[in-house]
Formats: structure tokens, sequence, C-alpha cells
């Protein structure tokens, strides 16, 4: 298409591709050494791969259909991602540069374009076939079974090979397993030679490109940004267009059954980044979003903790060196220095804060609580306002934010249990089956009016707008209900010209890490083994960046060991409480 | 694996369900709706792999939300059991007939016999074989409301015949709904089952027909086939036809053996003890007793004055003529202990003195018989009976007090 030049042999200019993907005239069938890959520049359109077969049995496409690859799919895919991550404000350079690099980067390490054999070669063996009788005759096309089975069953996908079953007598060509050309083949790639692309990794790209670009949305809240609706995920192949058929095991790759997990998500960025060979990513420094000392700050405001907290933060992170350059920028393929997980590790370091100032032993930090409050009732209002708020009661906070708490973590709930997963147009897994999944959701949108209607008042909500902050608190509310102004005093001590803590203990989550890469985690979180106050401390941070306590709980042990390196080594016997 | 916690399709649905139950155990129906219009988006995914799937889920739910629903009209309710109908071909006929339940419920008498008709004509290859049972309760179902039918056309004629009509279409009507119905409501109650409401019916019939050997075989079938769950109602039947035709009283009394049995404190305990009493036969007397004195063990018989005055009757009797003195006391033997408290207190005499006379009379009797004159009962209630100048308390006080030897005798 976009090869202009004239053909040698009879100099028309009318291309086409062989399946080798080398360029030849159709005119005069004379076939060129030039492959598709150096040709075509535009990229992110919907390329459209035009192909004959060589006297083998093609399958007409009546359907109005064309043939394409699985990675197309994830194209477009990621280009909806692009999208509204600039909707929601993110620079364009991310989509038109970065995140399309990164792509093309992917392509050619893995093979599937940009190179000189794509590995469609191969595929074309397979997927145009002669009509067969029995799937099952042919040794070395595998059967629709075994592929189904072979790869991670997401949900319920699993549950079609009761329809693939019911198919199996197939005599058709491989359209009916899938729609893509590729999509049995891809399914069978050995995953350990090349990193195979699924829709939790187009995530893994998006987070990869913020991060190279320093945006200021972390993992957590763009995974957030997901389940809300705003960035593109579940049934995202609606936005496919027409011609682009998706059927049989294309449901496996592109139709997802789960929402992404933190980890999941983050350990394959890690994967791509080292895969890709790409070099040190630009740095974090301290006046990034992504630093610890920007994120606490962050992270204390919507925690409604007083703004004087965030000294301490400074001070922990000065102090166990995670706010340098080094240590905060990503490094592919390092394996010596530890991923960081930048949102989590801020909300960390506010927990060991609260533990350094607070004890959060379940008891000293109501006592603290009683003092303050003491100290509060003395206090005439124009005291408190000359000597920087009132004293910080840790009751009342608790008080507060676990109501706020209880109430957005219901609406949560909620939320996820009405989650709708199906969309309009369904997919179908081959063409028998269509007209009974047809009636099916004809049936569901039937059943979904007839008790819409009997819902009451309350309409389906609307996508809530995206926020940065899922809780807020005003200065202004004069239920005193916001505590960014009150003041620490009441807590800390000078000491040889330095604020230190009025509490003279520590208890370690943890006397020993765990080796991380053999258990997956540095410690192993249970609610029952520690105390309540800890136990919501966790909680708050665990509902604001929508992750297990446990990951929480994991890097406040890396933190707390860090902290007090030089305490653990001395010897300790079976004391778990520290003196600082 | 530490994602045990991802929220998936499967999750979310289980949770959506929960929110529904707890929605609809506190009747509230509008959340209820809202979170099932949330939930039927797993039809799509039902492969009917678990116990009750979404498919079975929905109809149950979806049935109750729309029934109890206050903007919910008959009209969407039956809508809606049409859609649910072609959901599952295995449930068909189940959900044919609790539609036709509901119908009935709300009065729709002759769409639900149309529904039982249409269900009846339904055959789906081996599916019909399959749900036989359900087919037989559709029928069963059908037999009744064109029992239903017969016994309105019977009451017209009736009424035509007072006024002197005589009305030949009515009475055709009237025997076709009656073939019908008795084919249905016959086939039924072979089956071994609790078919009560079906046998009454059916029995109705034969006897207005003149069947009476049909409709004795039928009650006898009902009652005595062994495998038939024990059944009280089925006694009862079969002593009321009995005692229609006018059979003897040993054919009643036996008929009403079984139910002493299952259930002694049963209201037709009082007939039955009031015709054993007078049998010649000294088992039947001695059984008498044995019933009047187990009915009146159960709470819910405690201030049945008729059932006092059986056993005061008995009990008198006994004592005047001075024979069978032991069956008192065989019976007293393992109630002396609790009868006392449970009946005769202070507490009650007062009561039931002030509440009911005559039961205070009965209650006297028997109390001073079995526990003698110093009882408290007995003591309060004569001595206030003498006090109103009853005449009747005269004579008890008199006649316990003449017979105090021998209530010492059952006593001791």
């Amino acid at each position: 298409r976009d090869f202009n030049e004239r053909c040698a042999q009879c100099s028309e200019v009318n291309w086409g591709l062989t399946d080798g993907g080398r360029f030849y005239c159709r005119s005069c069938h004379n076939v060129t050494e030039r492959t598709r890959e150096v040709v075509n520049t535009d990229f992110i359109t919907n390329s459209r791969v035009q192909t004959i077969s060589k006297g083998l049995k093609k399958k007409e496409k009546n359907d109005g259909g064309c043939e394409w690859y699985i990675c197309e799919g994830f194209q477009l895919v990621l280009k909806k991602q692009a999208e509204a991550l600039e909707a929601l404000g993110v620079c364009p350079e991310m989509k038109d540069e970065i995140l399309c690099n990164f792509w093309r980067c992917y392509l050619q390490k893995s093979k599937q374009a940009y190179c000189k054999r794509p590995a469609g070669e191969t595929v074309k063996a397979l997927s145009v076939c002669e009509s067969s009788t029995d799937v099952d005759s042919d040794p070395e096309r595998p059967s629709l079974l075994r592929l189904l089975s072979l790869s991670e069953s997401e949900g319920d996908l699993q549950t079609d090979c009761s329809f693939a079953s019911s198919v199996s007598k197939v005599s058709e060509s491989t359209s009916v397993y899938s729609g893509s050309v590729d999509g049995s083949l891809y399914l069978m790639k050995n995953q350990k030679e090349k990193l195979r692309m699924t829709m939790p990794m187009t995530l893994s790209f998006c987070y990869m490109a913020l991060l190279w670009l320093r945006e200021p949305i972390t993992l957590s809240e763009l995974l957030r940004f997901v389940v809300e609706g705003h960035i593109p995920y579940l049934n995202v192949f609606q936005h496919f267009p027409e011609k682009m058929k998706l059927c049989g095991l294309d449901l496996k790759i592109f139709c997802v059954e789960s929402w992404p997990v933190y980890e999941e998500v983050f350990n394959k960025m890690h994967e791509l980044a080292a895969f890709l060979d790409l070099p040190r990513f630009p740095d974090i420094t301290e006046s990034c979003f992504l630093h610890p000392d920007m994120l606490c700050m962050k992270y204390l405001m919507e925690a409604n903790l007083p703004d004087e907290l965030h000294n301490w933060t400074c001070r922990v992170v000065k102090k166990i060196g995670i706010g340098e350059v080094d240590f905060l920028t990503l490094t592919p393929g390092n394996k010596s220095t530890r991923k960081v997980k930048y949102d989590v590790l801020a909300a960390a370091v506010i927990v060991v804060v609260l533990k350094l100032l607070f004890l959060l032993d379940d008891h000293y930090e109501w006592l603290l609580s009683e003092f303050a409050e003491e100290r509060n009732k003395n206090n005439t209002e124009v005291c408190i306002f000359y000597s920087g708020g009132p004293h910080f009661e840790f009751k009342k906070w608790y008080e507060v934010v676990k109501h706020s708490l209880d109430v957005e973590q219901k609406k949560l709930d909620e939320e996820r249990a009405k989650c709708l997963w199906r969309c309009e147009n369904p997919l179908f897994y081959s063409v028998k089956n269509k007209s009974k999944v047809l009636k099916r959701r004809q049936m569901v949108v039937n059943l979904q009016n007839q008790f819409g209607k009997l819902s009451g008042s309350v309409p389906h909500a609307e996508k809530p707008n995206p926020s940065s902050f899922q809780l807020s608190w005003s200065e202004e509310d004069t239920d005193g209900s916001c505590f960014h102004g009150h003041s620490l005093k009441g807590i800390l001590q000078e000491k040889c010209g330095l604020l230190t803590a009025m509490n003279p203990d520590y208890w370690l989550c943890t006397v020993k890490l765990c080796n991380e890469k053999l258990c997956g985690h540095l410690a192993h979180y249970r609610e029952v083994e520690f105390p309540q106050s800890y136990h919501f401390v966790l909680g708050l941070f665990s509902f604001l960046l929508r992750i297990q306590p446990s990951y929480i709980h994991d890097e406040v042990c890396m933190i707390e060991h860090k902290l007090f390196n030089k305490k653990l080594c001395k010897k300790l016997k079976y004391n778990t409480v520290l003196r600082k | 694996s530490s994602h045990e916690h991802k929220l998936n399709f499967k999750k979310s649905k289980e949770a959506c369900l929960s929110y529904i139950q707890d929605a609809l155990l506190q009747k509230q129906w509008n959340r209820a709706a809202e979170f099932l219009t949330c939930y039927v988006e797993s039809l799509e995914k039902d492969y009917s792999r678990e116990h009750i799937g979404p498919s079975e889920m929905i109809w149950r739910i979806g049935t109750e939300i729309l029934w109890h629903h206050s903007q919910s009209s008959m009209k969407d309710f039956n809508c809606f059991m049409e859609q649910m109908k072609t959901l599952g071909v295995k449930r068909y006929l189940k959900v044919c007939l609790e539609h036709v339940f509901h119908l009935l419920c709300n009065g729709q008498i002759d769409e639900a016999y149309q529904s039982l008709s249409l269900a009846e004509s339904w055959r789906f290859g081996e599916q019909t074989a399959i749900q036989d049972k359900e087919m037989k309760l559709i029928q069963a179902y059908r037999g009744l409301l064109d029992f239903y039918s017969w016994s309105k056309q019977k009451n017209i004629l009736l009424e035509h015949s007072e006024d002197g009509f005589s009305d030949l279409a009515v009475e055709q009507e009237m025997h076709s709904c009656f073939r019908k119905a008795a084919v249905n409501l016959k086939e039924i109650i072979k089956i071994p089952g609790v078919w009560d409401l079906f046998v009454k019916c059916y029995v109705d019939l034969l006897e207005f027909y003149g069947d009476h050997n049909e409709a004795r075989q039928v009650l006898n079938e009902y009652a005595y086939n062994s495998k038939f769950p024990a059944n009280p109602n089925a006694h009862v039947y079969l002593y009321q036809f009995l005692k229609r035709q006018g059979e003897s009283k040993k054919s009643l009394i036996s008929a009403l053996k079984i139910l002493h049995d299952i259930v002694p404190s049963h209201e037709l305990m009082i007939d039955f003890n009031t015709m054993l009493q007078k049998s010649k036969k000294r088992k039947k007397r001695r059984l008498g007793l044995e019933v009047i004195f187990a009915a009146l063990d159960y709470a819910g018989w405690k201030e049945n004055a008729k059932a006092w005055s059986c056993l005061a009757r008995q009990v008198k009797q006994i004592v005047i003529s001075d024979k069978h003195l032991d069956w008192i006391k065989q019976e007293w033997n393992s109630r002396k202990d609790w009868w006392p408290a449970f009946h005769f207190s202070r507490y009650l005499a007062k009561r039931n003195w002030q509440e009911n006379k005559s039961l205070s009379y009965e209650k006297a009797l028997v109390a001073g018989i079995l526990l003698g004159k110093d009882c408290k009962y007995f003591k309060y209630v004569s001595h206030q009976g003498c006090k109103a100048q009853l005449k009747r308390f005269r004579m008890l006080k008199k006649f316990v007090n003449r017979h105090n030897p021998v209530c010492l005798r059952i006593c001791g």
C-alpha cells in the first residue's frame, strides 16, 4: 500500500503481500525481497493484511470480515487506553511517542512484526487449512480442548469447553476456532520464550509509559481508574472495527472476567522492561510526584492526618535512603535492586511514622489521645488559634475516619456486586452458538428492563468523575472533622535540639524477614496477630490503594528493618519491643 | 495464590446474590430488584454446573420480587413467568405449576385452568418422561379445578331446582366436569402421598353420584395403606364418611383408633370417648378412659369443659359402681406427679371459678375423686359453690364426701 516503487518487471504499482511477508506485484507476480516491516510506517492505524494463498483452499470471508492478527487487536486496545489517559490529562507524548515506541519494540523483540521472518509465516500453515473431518485425527494440529486447557483459565471461559465439545466435529477451517488468524497459535506459544501479550499486560504497558514520563498517576490509581471505567479494559473489543471478527479462541484472549491485580501488572511491567532491554528510566527526583515525600503528603491529606506528620515522613525517608534517585529510578534488568512500589512505599512510611509516634499497640495511642483531649478542653479557643491548632486526638481522628471509611467501603462493596461484565454485543464462541448467545442476551436485556423499573428512583449510577482523591476533608468544616491543621505538640519533646517522639517504644512487625524470592512476601500478615489500631491503619491505606493489607505490611517490614538495622544486628533475645 | 482476592465475574455475582438475599429477607423489594438487575447477566454464563444455576435463581427471586412489589402488576408477573418457562426446559412443568398457584392465589381461576391445560399438552422428547411427576400434579390440579367448576354448576342447579327451573345445559356441563375431575383425582390419589384436598373432593363427587362403595374403598386405602405416610386427616375423613353413612358404632370406633394413636389430642377424642364409654365391652370402656385422660394431658384441653365433663362422668360412674377402680389408679399413676400442679392448682381454681362455672364444676368433681376432699381445688370450688348457693355444688360436695374412702384408695 505504502510501497510506491514501481515494479522492476512491469513498472506497475500494484502490490500485495505474500504470506511470507514479502511484496509481490499483482500484475506480473514478481516477488520482491522487500519485507513488510521496512515499508510499513503507519503504525497505529488498523492495518489490513492482504495475503494470497498459494493454491491452498482459502475460506471465503463472505461475512465481511478480514483476516487479522492478535497483536493488531492489542494494538487497538493500547490505542484506546492511551486516548483515555490523554483525556484524563496525561501528556500526548505518552500516546504518540512513548507507548507506541514501546509497543513497536515489543513486537520486534517478540518477533511478531518488524523483523525478517514474522511469526505469521508459520501461522499460515496452521490456520488456513483444508477441510478435515476430524480435528483430533491430525496429530500436528492441536486439539481445541487442549488449547483451552493449556493457558490459565480466566474465570468461566474454561466452561466454554462445553460448547467446544459440542462443535468438536468441525469440518470447517480454523475460522471457527478463532476469528483472528493466529488465535490458536497465540495460546499455544511457549510462554517462557517470549512474553505473550495478555489484557493485564496492556496495563503494564500503560504503566511503563506513565513511569517513563513520570506522570502523576500511581499504579494503584491507574488500576482504580480501570475499575471505575475511565480506562477501557472490560469489553474493549467493542471498539474493534466491524471487520475484525472475534470468535472462538479470541474470546479467551480478549474477554476478561476479572479485574487486574496490582502485583500482576507490576511484575509484568518489570519483566517487560527487561525484555525490551530498556535503559535506565528517567530519574525520579524529589520534585517528582512519585517521590515518597510527595506521595506521603498526598496520602497524609487523604487520610486526614495532621500536616505536621510530613516532617516525620521526610525524616524517615531520608534516614533509610528511600528518597535517593538511584533507589527510586527503575533500571530494568538490574536484579539486585528491589522493585519500588511508589504508592505502597509511601503508605508504609506513614504507617511506620504513626507507629513511631503513637506506638499503635492498642493502649498507648488511646492514652495519648486522652491527654490530648484534656489539654484541648483546658485551652480556650484563642489559645488553640495561636498555638497552631488543637492537639491531635487519635480517638477523634479514628472515629471520624472510620465512619467515612465504612461508608465508602460499603459503597465500594455494593459497586463490586453490581458490576456489569457483559456488553451489548456479546461475543460468541462459534457461529453455531451465535443464535443461542443472542437469544440469551435479549432475555437478559428484557429482564434488566423489567427489574430496572422496579428498582425505584435510583438509576444505575453514572460513572463517578475520575478523581485523584477518594476521601476529602475540608478545614472549613465546622464540626472539626478535618485534622490537617492539628498539632502534634502534645506527643513530641525536644532532645538536644531535635524533636523526638515522647513514645520511647517501638514494636517490629516481624523480627526476621522472609525470602521474598522464595515465598513471594517479606512477611505474612494475619490480622489476629497484630493490634487493632495497626490493622485499622493498614485497612485505611488498603482501601485507598485498593490492595491487600498484606502488601502494605510487607513494605512496612522492609522499612522497619532498614530503620532499625543497627539495632537488629545486635543480639535480640525473644524481645520484639525496641527502645529507640 | 496471592490472587485469591481477585475480583472476578463469579465472585462479583456471588456477592450480588448475597445482597439480593439480604434485601429479600428484609422485604426491601426495590433494593432486591436493583441487585437482581445486575445479577441477570449470569444467564449468559449459565452452563448449569452448579446445583442451583443462575436461571433457577432468577426464576425464584424474580417471582418473589414481582409478587410482593407494590408497583408490579399481574401482567408483569405473567409476562415474567412466560419468559422463565422458556429458560429451562428441565423446569418447564415446575414453572407452569408454580405460575398456576400464583394465579389461583390471585383469584384468576380461569387463567389458571387455561395454563394447566396448556401445560398438560406439553411434550418435549425424553423430558416428558422425566417430568412425569410434575405432569401428574398438573393433571391433578386441573382435576381439582374441574371439581370446582362442577361444584359451581351443582349449586346453580340446586338453586334453579328450588326455583322450579330445570336446566339441562347446566346439568350436562356439571356431569362433564364430574367426569373430567373424577379421572384426574382418582389418578393422583393412587400415588403414595398426602392428598387431603383431592381425596375430599373425590369423595364428595362419589357420594353425590351415589357411588358409596368406591368412596369407602378410596378412604380405606388412604387411611390404611402402609405405603402412604401416616396422616391423621385420612382417618378423620374416613370417620366422617362412615358417620354420614350411618355405620355402626363398632366401625366408627375402629376408624378412630389409629387417630388416637397418632394424635391423642385430636378434637374427635371427645366423640371417641363418648362412644367408648357407652360400649358394653369392658375393653372399650377401658380404652375410653385412657383416651380422655390422654387428651387432657395437653395444654390445649385444659379449659375444655366438654372434655372434663366426659372424664367426670366416667370417673363418677366407676366410683359409684365401685368396679374397676384399678383403671383409674392405672391412669392416675403416671399423672399424679404433675396433674395437680397442671390442672388443680389454687390459682386455677380461682380462675376457673371466675371464668367458667361449669368447667370448675366438672374439674372439681374429678379433683375431688382423684385427690380427695381435702385437695385445694375441690375445697375452693365447692366452698365457693356452696357459698353461691348453687345446688349442684352442694350435691358435688356431698358426693365427694360420701365417697371419700374410695378416693383415698385411689390416691393411696
